[in-house]
Parts: structure tokens; sequence; C-alpha cells
């Protein structure tokens, strides 16, 4: 796959637009219709697209393994980080009103965050996902190769 | 439809996601139709086909029909149909799915959020426990699969002899 030639052209020119458009539906989706969990599928799909064309270990250059699970982990504490702001500013968990002093502010700004925090644990563990299944073949091919 | 062949049954999954996914478009369910052609049809896709170069190609053939499984299918099936005999009119005004919390969504998201998206603003804002405790699952099916497949096979150190002892020798090495 590696050695075709449409699909390296086509990948090289698709892969940002693809990252691009997981950004705009992750920060638009206030607007329109998405959100982190879609933004986060489409990330990773833009990531496994670049791996199956220039390989996995390529792809691992970009973002690392270490950094997946780093990144799975600071999304959910991005989410909760903005719960406990909330009740350490005088409100309920999860409540974004004492965030800001606009309160229509404050409920856009928390939705932003939390959606980017979803956002990010979905990319990074669709992305563990695949590492995990391809690393897995490669080792079992590696091991028939020993008998 | 039925196939043996997984890689068949894989690609007709993703039809059918993505056939779900035109129809929640045509209901005007444009988050939801995104949500089923990202992960239905996209990423699903990849992870089964994953599994597949682990797995073989061919669906096991099982010797005779499961009949204790059929008759459990066939009837929760049954008691799945006759429950929804109980429902309410299909978009009947009255429902109360249409007269719990759902005005005060239409009518007071603009309001308080001052954002159009009625769904993330639910989702984020209204019921945005719910979405903590999804990203929790997320997580946890991070990790889930980091402890089934995390552990490397470490290829072993010492190269094994053609013999029945260099097999013992890796497999014990695998572990």
């Amino acid at each position: 796959m590696r050695n075709n030639g449409i699909l390296r052209v086509v990948a090289r020119f698709l892969i940002p637009l693809i990252m691009l458009f997981a950004l705009y539906i992750q920060f638009h989706g206030e607007y329109s219709p998405g959100g982190g969990f879609q933004a986060g599928v489409v990330f990773a799909a833009a990531w496994i697209l670049f791996a199956l064309i220039y390989g996995l270990d390529s792809a691992l250059d970009v973002i690392p393994e270490r950094a997946m699970y780093v990144l799975m982990l600071v999304g959910v504490l991005i989410y909760c980080a903005v719960g406990i702001a909330g009740v350490v500013l005088g409100g309920h968990f999860l409540d974004y009103r004492p965030l800001l002093d606009n309160p229509q502010y404050a409920q856009q700004f928390g939705i932003v965050t939390v959606e980017l925090g979803i956002g990010i644990t979905v990319a990074t563990v669709t992305m563990l996902f695949f590492t995990m299944f391809v690393q897995r073949k490669a080792d079992s091919d590696a091991l028939e190769e020993h008998d | 439809m039925r196939s043996r062949d997984l890689f068949t049954a894989v690609m007709l999954f993703a039809i059918y996601s993505l056939l779900s996914a035109a129809l929640f478009a045509v209901l005007d369910a444009g988050d939801v139709a995104l949500t089923e052609a990202a992960v239905g049809a996209g990423i699903s896709t990849i992870l089964m086909l994953a599994v597949l170069a682990l797995v073989p190609r061919k669906e096991a053939e099982a010797p005779r029909p499961n009949w204790p499984a059929l008759t459990v299918v066939i009837l929760t099936g049954a008691v799945l149909i006759y429950a929804t005999l109980d429902f309410p009119e299909f978009g009947n005004p009255d429902n109360p799915v249409q007269t719990h919390v759902g005005p005060y969504y239409v009518q007071e998201t603009y309001n308080d959020m001052g954002i159009p998206n009625m769904v993330a603003a639910v989702l984020a804002s209204y019921r945005s426990i719910d979405t903590m405790g999804e990203g929790f699952v997320i997580l946890t099916a991070g990790l889930a699969v980091y402890a089934l497949l995390g552990t490397r096979r470490r290829k072993p150190r010492i190269a094994p002899k053609k013999s029945r002892s260099g097999s013992l020798e890796k497999k014990a090495a695998d572990r």
C-alpha cells in the first residue's frame, strides 16, 4: 500500500483536510452538528490514515504511544477540572455559571472546555486501539517467523 | 443475508452504518448522523478490520443449530415486540418525551447559553455529568484494551533452536 502513488498523493492531500474538519467540528460544535466525540474520532481517523499509508512507526513518531496514555487521562482530567472549578467558585459540580461573570459566556466556556476534554480522550483512545491491534499483529507475525 | 466470510460481514456492517447515518441526516438529526458516520461506519470498521488481521477470515462452521440459544433469542425478541405495543403513539405531541424537560431545552437553550445547537447544550451543559460518564467509559475501554493487548510479547533473547526445547523456551519467554 505504501508504494501506491495514487494513495500517497490522495492521502497527503486529504489528511490535513480531515484534521482541519475535525478541529472545525470540535470548536464549532455549539453552532453546527458536532462535538468532542465526533471530532476526536475524525482526528484519530486522519492519524490512522497516515499510519496506513506511511506505516505505524512514522505515525508513532508524530504521536508517540506514551503521549496517548498521558493525553487520554488529560482529557477526562480537563472535564473533571471544569467540574471542580465550578464547585470551588461557589456552584454545583459541573455548574459553569460561576466560571465567568456573564452567564451565557460562562456556559459557552464550560461547553467548549469539556468538549475539548472529551475530544482529546476519544482521539487518543481510538489511536491507542489501533496501535495496540497493529502491534499485536506485528508481534504474532514476528513470533511465527521464529518458528 | 448470511455470510461466513468475516470480511464481507464487516463491509456489510459498514454499509449498514453509513445507510443509518444517511437516515439520521434525512431525519434532521445532524449530530447523530455525524456520530454514526464517524464512529459506526468509520472507526468501528477500521478496528474490526484490525481484529480480522489477527483472526481467521472465515467463521467456524457450527455442527448444528444451538437450540437453547435460538429459543432464548426468539423469546426475548417476542417479549420486546410485545413491549412495543405499550409505546405511546409515534409523534404524538402529548407523549412524555415531548412534555417533560424537552420543551424547556427547546425554549430556553438560547437564553441560557446563547448557542443555537441544543444537542451540544444538552450534552455538555444540562446533562454534563452523563457526558463525563461517557468520557470515563471511553477511558475505561482504552485501559481494558491496554490490559489485554498492551503487554508486548517480546522476542526471546536467545535465538531459539529449531527444536522442541527451543520452542518451549520461547513460550516461557512469551509469558
